[in-house]
């Protein structure tokens, strides 16, 4: 195997998952669990937590592991790999957290699944050691429980009018945000505020457009 | 389309389309539209009273607002004057029930303009109808006042009473709901006579089939519509109405004949060609009855067309027109 590449800086690492390659908002990976599960802040916060805990060890592992696997077959071994760690978390969610659990248990079975996790490995774990293997995998793992997280908190204050169940106004201004129809909007308009972030930053916009593909 | 055309040599002209032009602007066919649609709006207030004129002016003016707010962001010329929002607006009241509070419509039109219009590029980029996408997002957001708050029409009346559509009387009470509606007619009186002339409980400005064919025949007269569109729409739900118990009402009820002359006609999200026109109506109005027949709803006509609104594209790829060299002969 080819020797270790040198790692960029860990603000960058992290940097680079909370928001260039945020996973839901610029590579749009995983928007199916990401529209199905973001109709509260808890149920967000919960399979972010898991996918945060899943990738950061399933990074690890992977760079761990990464000289003694025939390249050929590195997607399956990857694929076990990510499948203890999923299994783990699986069973600790449904031991200690068993309300939010009936309600995102699927989808914390599905991160096996899980583009953004797979990638990781692939591009990153397979030429970097354990520490920055760390510090990429915090990164994308915080991006996307961030990102779960906000869509959440708009999709429950605008559909629900609570937070964390909790009612903030008396009314539910637009129920129309916690349909599914209304998940897709709430992604595509997140979306559109980190092009413009991104675009205010002085970064041009891919041609074909937003969440462009890392 | 000037920076194309080519002023010299004069002899050959070369220009991207579209090549016919009417010397009509977006603006002119726009009020015209709005003009048409009046007839209707005229009937509603004689029947369901001022609030439909309050829902009318509240749609109209989340539209506009929308629609300046937007060309403000985007920095571009605002495209209000040309009356599209407008259009919208009005359409969009047209398909609210009578008595639905009026501060609704005006976060419908809001909605409508912003998420089908200004995010994919303005006038003329909308994908969907913007009034039926306002609809439909209304649909979602405000369930119970979008099914239930109906009004029995009455001319020059008072205290309206509220009822279910026919529709929906029928979607859930069947072929008996069809009885007990015939029993309420008085002797001597059409029951297809009151939903010709609109005495029918209904959405604000679809009840009265006799106005929005006035409306309909004004635009067909200055040829802004044509009737390849509506026809198609109509004998596609001919068809479904095989299967209704009652073949006339289903005909004269709903929205379908404002959707058939007013929405699934709107230039931006229908095909060019009469060919891929009529398949599109006859999907609209299949779609409308499989809807009404064996969907969720007791009306269609909304989700029908903004299905075959997707087609629109393939539509128009599938049925180009033919080239024709000079001599007449396909190339």
């Amino acid at each position: 195997m080819s020797e270790h590449r040198t790692p960029p800086p860990v603000s960058t690492m992290l940097m680079r998952g909370l928001f260039e390659e945020n996973p839901i908002f610029r590579l749009a990976l995983s928007l199916c669990p990401a529209v199905a599960v973001t109709t509260s802040v808890k149920n967000g916060l919960m399979l972010g937590v898991a996918v945060l805990v899943v990738q950061v060890l399933s990074s690890m592992s992977g760079s761990l592991v990464k000289h003694i696997i025939n390249p050929k077959i590195r997607i399956p071994v990857f694929t076990l790999l990510i499948a203890i760690w999923v299994s783990a978390m699986d069973m600790i969610l449904a031991a200690y957290f068993a309300d939010i659990y009936q309600q995102v248990g699927l989808y914390v079975k599905l991160i096996v699944a899980f583009a953004i996790i797979i990638s990781r490995m692939e591009l990153f774990s397979m030429k970097h050691s354990v520490v920055p293997c760390f510090w990429d995998g915090l990164g994308m793992g915080l991006g996307f429980l961030v990102g779960l997280v906000l869509a959440g908190a708009f999709r429950e204050l605008l559909g629900s009018g609570s937070i964390f169940g909790i009612a903030i106004l008396p009314f539910k201004p637009l129920l129309l945000v916690v349909l599914p129809a209304g998940g897709f909007f709430t992604i595509g308009l997140i979306m559109a505020l980190f092009n413009w972030v991104d675009v205010k930053r002085g970064h041009k916009l891919p041609s074909g457009g937003g969440g462009a593909h890392g | 389309m000037s920076e194309a055309e080519v002023t010299s040599p004069p002899t050959l002209h070369l220009s991207s389309g579209p090549h016919i032009a009417s010397g009509r602007t977006t603006a002119q066919i726009m009020w015209m539209v709005n003009l048409s649609l009046l007839p209707a709006l005229l009937w509603a207030w004689a029947v369901f009273g001022w609030p439909v004129l309050a829902i009318a002016a509240s749609s109209i003016l989340g539209c506009a607002t929308a629609e300046y707010l937007s060309c403000l962001i985007s920095k571009t010329e605002s495209t209000l004057p040309d009356g599209s929002a407008v259009c919208s607006g009005l359409l969009l009241a047209y398909t609210l029930p009578p008595a639905i509070p009026v501060w609704m419509p005006f976060i419908g039109g809001l909605l409508a303009i912003v998420f089908t219009k200004a995010v994919f590029g303005g006038l003329g980029y909308n994908i969907f109808n913007v009034a039926l996408v306002g609809r439909a997002m209304m649909m979602a957001t405000f369930p119970v006042e979008m099914t239930t708050r109906w009004l029995t029409p009455a001319l020059g009346n008072v205290d309206a009473v509220s009822s279910a559509t026919v529709l929906a009387q029928i979607k859930l009470g069947g072929p008996e709901a069809v009885n007990k509606i015939l029993a309420t007619v008085p002797d001597g009186g059409h029951l297809w006579l009151d939903f010709f002339l609109g005495m029918r409980a209904g959405s604000v400005g679809e009840v009265s089939v006799l106005m929005i064919m006035l409306g309909a025949a004004f635009l067909l007269w200055k040829g802004i519509i044509k009737l390849y569109i509506p026809l198609s729409v109509l004998a596609g739900v001919a068809v479904m109405a095989f299967f209704s118990p009652a073949p006339t009402i289903y005909m004269l009820s709903g929205g379908i004949w404002l959707g058939a002359f007013f929405m699934a006609t709107d230039y931006v999200t229908s095909p060019t060609t009469a060919k891929g026109q009529i398949i599109f109506g006859l999907g609209i109005g299949l779609l409308t009855g499989i809807i009404r027949n064996w969907g969720g709803y007791p009306e269609g006509i909304c989700y029908a067309i903004m299905l075959m609104n997707i087609l629109t594209p393939a539509l128009n790829d599938w049925f180009r027109p033919k080239r024709l060299t000079a001599d007449g002969v396909p190339s």
